[in-house]
């Protein structure tokens, strides 16, 4: 216990050296950054994991020149038996072979890969800024404030969001934008509690304390001594969050909002190979799952880079 | 609670086990197959079952329990016929508007009471009953039951109800009109007599196993909700010693392919073929994989009403739409399950339905397409200005197949654009149910074994002409065919009709397609409406 | 503490009432009732079945009828769609079931999930390091919808050592898949986010200090950087817990386990309003209580955190 204390008023005295030296080191604003890149490019797994990630991205955008079918046509003469006829092969133009109803995956694939990759990264990105400021809003201030804005989190967690979606539908045009309120509306909701949680444990952390004292507003508080401790958390969880939100998207198409057919996504078709995994028809399962896996690979290293980057504490 | 539902259980079994003659093990005393020592029947059901109760039923897996549980006035056999059941026989005035059924004297509940004309009139009275509210009141009023649409709408007691207990084994009943196939409703889930007795003691709990009481050649022991639904052999059927299944397991499998996998593992004795899936298993296990006719069709309909566009009003653009899509590329590469190709809305499994001669039916596909092109150019449509419409199904991936198929079809033939989409279930009734659309997806399954259950569909005021056709000549035939001797002309001029004015594109006619465990004996394959009994069937030994 | 405890319960209540208000208005307007049904019914008979569920009345009396029944009687209605049954029926039945493989699932999800992030971020950058992380992807990378399909094709068609699904009281050759199904991703996210954070806290400067004073490792470890390190995990596990006591639809649906995921998904589609709000009311019940628990627990990682 006593060393604890020890341990900890020594932190704190160690946390205000840092503090003075991060904002000695603000007025310097650029080499932070520059800093902070430097040190992800000397990440080999973050600069290894963009590169896959930018070669996924060329591929959405340059793959279809090379592409031999569209991905709504249907090979008429093949669909009857997908399981041989409809093999990935060179020949047949079908490079990734043919999905269920006889359309060529190689075209489907790009396109959904390309959807999914947005609807992965809006969703990100929304629980990030929203869900962020949320919490540490919510954390940050404390007392009434924050148990309304937790409370007000608990019901949108258990209001049945499946009504949401129904209505959204109902009541806008569908269109390809609609999808993405119906992502953001539930992304950021888990985002905000972890941040909220770390943010009542910076609060009382000196150098904040020291921030209060010195007579800094609350929001420069949060912005400038809150929200960069609170960067790791964020980034890992904003990267899980992408699996995540590309898997909702299937399921909010399936209520009929977002992407229609013929148009479609890697959640879809991962949930169309699975269904037909035992058919003799392995590669519909395998080339979006492979493409879902490089993209959550991807951004699992470089939000892990990200992180190290821009550790106000190893500065 | 579950110790104390697993003890009724075994009491069950244990008098079930004592009753039982000793047919179990041995031949079967027809065809002298020997017979499996484990008689129980293990089948894949896709949802929950609505109820159980034969008045409140309205789902297929749940008609498929309460016909094992209870038994109606007559049963069909193997090939859809009529065969007596509480009932032997009948007979009918000449204006075939009173009908007298004689119940067998042996009928008898599970609980040892007799199955008396009274329990038939009990339950009539409350199919029809507001505060019963069954969702299936209509069926009274489709049977013409005298004075059941005044019941129903609450301005006369239920006791005005056309049925009447001439005595314990004579039951009248009083129709409206004339109905001459009245006998054939008999079989229908909702005419099955209802046990009063345990009904005012249970209340809503009496359909609960360890409280219910029926009189068919089944009981229910056991019901886990989503998961599984048991019902055993029901010692007091009058025909007992002729039932040869024991026990028989419903089980609850959302998936179909997991219930195929499900099968193929030996956990299951019937499932459900994927769509597409038939040409593959027919190859690997051709005597378990088995396709025969179902009384059901499948279609798109065209919005006709005022808010539908003006493109889809043009008969020739329907009659194009219609054309242009290849039936067998859906039947044979999609769906893949022996469905018959559509091209009149009537199955041809209907009974006593001729299906009519159609042109589009007799032409080779390029002979259609040539006319579908030459069709829409006269409509004022092509290049330059090209149609599109939107077309709304609800989620499903077969659904999903055809829809995308048809939309291929359109293009490439005719360069319409076809907007497809998909919806939840409710959402899409809704939509289709407030005309919000320009093609919408259609399927229907026939109440009772006669064209009219299907091209009644397509008079003004039917409750699923979601498109709004509205033909005055349409009505005047069907309402014609009610007392007709001969229906068959009418139908026929009511199916040329159909095909001239294309309001609706057939596409298919449904089949069954199962996979069936061989030792699973006399499976109905000739029961278009799959109107199937446990009691008929049985399992040999391997 | 315990004051605060006893002020959050006593919130909870208006809270739930906002969320049942928000719950039933939402139902009400969404397209569909559960009486629309593929071919129209008649209005008479339709009339009739309203008025027996009640639905003919204003939408507020419905709302009062419901509460009031709750409060007085602890009855949550009938369902619309399983005529034989009510809603307390469907949660009794199948709340049990997700309780113990969602429970089961959780603990196995966050010890193993705890410790290889942990490992992980002790062993930072070693061969250990690289295999707890290749272990999340692969859990990742098979969504449960993918995963249950494929573990029934081995273990029931191929192996034959598992029934296929079902629950049968819970007996354990029932429970193993769906607990495997569901808890993979979890434990992936759980590793996850104690690798990040665990590496955070190691690298901070209080466990530096530790460190400069030749503590040994296993002590800082226990002593220092767990507790800190688990704080983003727990604010995590608050929310996956309620999820996973209340079910997958997809582990109920892939496995017929019978459980109260599917109810409440198929209650959203079949307009099942009953069966809808009493799910929703629980899920949201039990949302309130571990987001308690789970300021609760901040409170004992971090003594310093006060409300």
């Amino acid at each position: 216990m006593a060393v604890t204390q020890y341990s900890k008023s020594l932190e704190d005295t160690a946390e205000r050296l840092t503090e003075r030296l991060s904002q000695a080191e603000a007025i310097r604003g650029r080499s932070l950054w520059f800093d902070a890149r430097v040190r992800f490019f000397g990440n080999k797994a973050a600069v290894g994991a963009l590169v896959v990630l930018i070669l996924v991205i060329a591929f959405v955008l340059i793959g279809p020149s090379f592409a031999v079918w569209s991905n709504e046509e249907i090979d008429w003469g093949r669909m009857g038996d997908i399981a041989t006829a409809g093999r990935p092969s060179i020949e047949t133009g079908h490079y990734f072979g043919l999905d269920d109803l006889g359309r060529d995956l190689y075209s489907r694939t790009i396109q959904a890969t390309g959807t999914s990759l947005l609807v992965g990264l809006v969703g990100a990105f929304v629980a990030v800024v929203i869900g962020t400021l949320y919490g540490a809003v919510s954390g940050y201030v404390g007392g009434w404030v924050d148990g309304a804005m937790m409370r007000a989190v608990d019901i949108l967690i258990a209001v049945p969001y499946m009504f949401i979606i129904i209505l959204l539908m109902v009541m806008f045009d569908r269109s390809f934008y609609m999808l993405f309120i119906g992502i953001g509306a539930t992304s950021w909701l888990a985002m905000s509690r972890i941040v909220r949680g770390q943010t009542l444990s910076l609060r009382h952390r000196e150098f904040v304390e020291a921030a209060q004292a010195g007579g800094v507003g609350g929001f420069t508080i949060i912005i400038r001594h809150i929200l960069p401790n609170l960067l790791g958390v964020v980034v890992v969880y904003a990267t899980l969050l992408v699996p995540e939100m590309i898997l909702v998207e299937s399921f909010i198409s399936f209520l009929g909002l977002g992407v229609q057919e013929p148009a479609t996504s890697l959640g879809r078709l991962i949930s169309e190979g699975a269904g037909t995994i035992a058919y003799g028809t392995i590669w519909q399962l395998l080339v979006p799952l492979t493409f879902f896996l490089l993209t959550i690979i991807s951004l699992f290293f470089i939000g892990d880079g990200l992180r190290d980057a821009l550790d106000p504490k190893d500065r | 609670m579950m110790i104390s539902a697993r003890l009724t259980i075994a009491g069950l079994l244990a008098s079930t086990f004592l009753a039982s003659p000793v047919l179990a093990a041995g031949t079967h005393p027809v065809t002298g197959e020997p017979l499996a020592d484990d008689q129980t029947f293990t089948y894949r059901v896709l949802d929950e079952h609505s109820s159980v109760d034969p008045q409140v039923v309205e789902d297929v897996s749940g008609s498929e329990i309460v016909r094992d549980l209870f038994e109606g006035l007559y049963n069909q056999d193997a090939d859809g016929n009529l065969v007596p059941g509480v009932a032997t026989s009948y007979e009918t005035n000449d204006t075939k508007d009173v009908y007298t059924f004689h119940l067998r004297p042996e009928a008898r509940w599970s609980n040892g009471d007799p199955v008396v004309a009274g329990d038939f009139v009990y339950a009539w009275r409350r199919l029809v009953d507001p505060e019963l509210a069954s969702p299936y009141a209509w069926f009274g009023e489709l049977m013409a039951l005298e004075n059941a649409k005044a019941i129903i709408a609450g301005e006369m007691p239920v006791d005005q109800l056309g049925v009447k207990a001439v005595d314990d084994h004579t039951l009248e009943v009083h129709l409206s009109q004339s109905i001459p196939y009245f006998p054939l409703m008999t079989t229908h889930a909702s005419t099955f007599p209802a046990p009063r007795k345990v009904i005012e003691k249970y209340g809503a709990e009496w359909t609960k196993p360890g409280n219910i009481v029926s009189n068919g050649a089944y009981v229910l022991t056991e019901h886990v909700p989503q998961e599984r639904s048991v019902r055993e052999r029901n010692p007091m059927y009058w025909d007992n010693e002729h039932t040869i299944i024991d026990k028989v397991v419903a089980l609850v499998i959302n998936d179909e392919n997991v219930a195929l996998t499900r099968y193929l593992a030996g956990e299951l004795d019937r499932t459900e073929v994927p769509a597409g899936q038939y040409p593959r298993l027919k190859k690997e296990y051709p005597d378990e994989a088995i396709s025969f006719p179902r009384l059901c069709n499948y279609y798109y309909t065209f919005n006709l009403s005022p808010s539908g566009q003006e493109a889809v009003k043009d008969v020739r653009v329907r009659q194009a739409l219609s054309l242009a899509v290849d039936r067998k590329i859906i039947t044979e590469n999609i769906l893949a399950g022996g469905q018959p190709e559509a091209y009149t809305f009537t199955p041809a499994a209907t009974a006593g339905f001729t299906v009519p001669d159609v042109p589009a039916a007799s032409m080779t596909q390029a002979e259609r397409d040539a006319k579908a092109k030459e069709l829409m150019a006269e409509a004022g449509y092509g290049p330059d200005q090209p149609l599109s419409v939107n077309l709304i199904y609800n989620t499903s991936e077969a659904h999903e197949k055809i829809a995308v198929a048809l939309g291929q079809m359109w293009k490439q033939k005719l360069g319409v654009q076809a907007t497809i989409a998909n919806m939840e279930w409710k959402t899409f009734l809704e939509e289709r149910g407030n005309q919000n659309f320009d093609l919408a997806r259609g399927a229907w399954c026939g109440d009772y074994n006669e064209a009219s259950t299907f091209l009644d569909l397509m008079t003004t005021d039917s409750g699923y002409n979601d498109g709004k056709f509205s033909n005055a000549e349409v009505d005047a035939l069907m309402n014609e065919a009610k007392t007709a001797d001969d229906p068959q002309p009418l139908y026929t001029k009511v199916e040329q009709i159909i095909a001239e004015q294309a309001p609706i594109i057939p596409i298919y006619h449904y089949a069954g397609v199962y996979m069936l465990d061989t030792d699973v004996g006399n499976w109905p394959v000739n029961n278009v409406e799959q109107n199937w009994y446990s009691k008929d069937l049985y399992k040999k030994a391997e | 503490m315990l004051r605060y405890i006893f002020r959050r319960l006593l919130v909870a209540i208006p809270t739930l009432l906002l969320l049942i208000i928000i719950c039933f208005l939402l139902m009400h307007a969404a397209p569909g009732g559960p009486f629309t049904s593929e071919r129209k019914l008649p209005p008479s008979v339709l009339a009739n079945i309203e008025a027996k569920y009640g639905l003919n009345q204003p939408l507020f009396v419905q709302l009062w009828d419901y509460l009031t029944g709750i409060l007085l009687h602890f009855d949550f209605g009938p369902s619309f769609q399983y005529k034989d049954r009510d809603v307390n029926d469907v949660i009794a039945t199948g709340f049990p079931v997700t309780l113990t493989y969602g429970t089961i699932s959780f603990v196995l999800a966050t010890v193993v999930g705890v410790a290889l992030g942990v490992l992980a971020a002790v062993r930072h950058n070693t061969l250990l390091d690289y295999i707890a992380v290749g272990v999340t992807f692969s859990a990742q990378a098979l969504p449960n919808f993918v995963m249950a399909p494929i573990l029934v094709i081995i273990f029931t068609w191929q192996l034959g050592w598992l029934p296929g699904g079902g629950w049968n009281g819970g007996q354990w050759q029932y429970v193993v898949m769906p607990v495997i199904a569901l808890s993979t991703s979890y434990m992936a996210s759980i590793a996850r986010i104690t690798r990040s954070s665990m590496l955070e806290t190691l690298h901070s400067n209080f466990i530096r200090t530790a460190r400069a004073k030749g503590l040994p490792t296993r002590k800082i470890l226990w002593r220092h950087a767990l507790k800190p390190a688990l704080m983003p995990v727990l604010s995590y596990l608050g929310p996956v817990f309620v999820a996973m006591i209340t079910g997958s639809v997809i582990i109920d649906m892939y496995f017929s386990t019978g459980g109260i995921g599917l109810n409440y998904v198929n209650a959203a589609f079949n307009r099942d309003y009953a069966v809808m709000l009493g799910v929703t009311i629980l899920y949201g019940a039990l949302t309130v209580l571990f987001s308690l628990v789970v300021d609760v627990a901040y409170a004992w990682v971090d003594p310093k955190i006060r409300y």
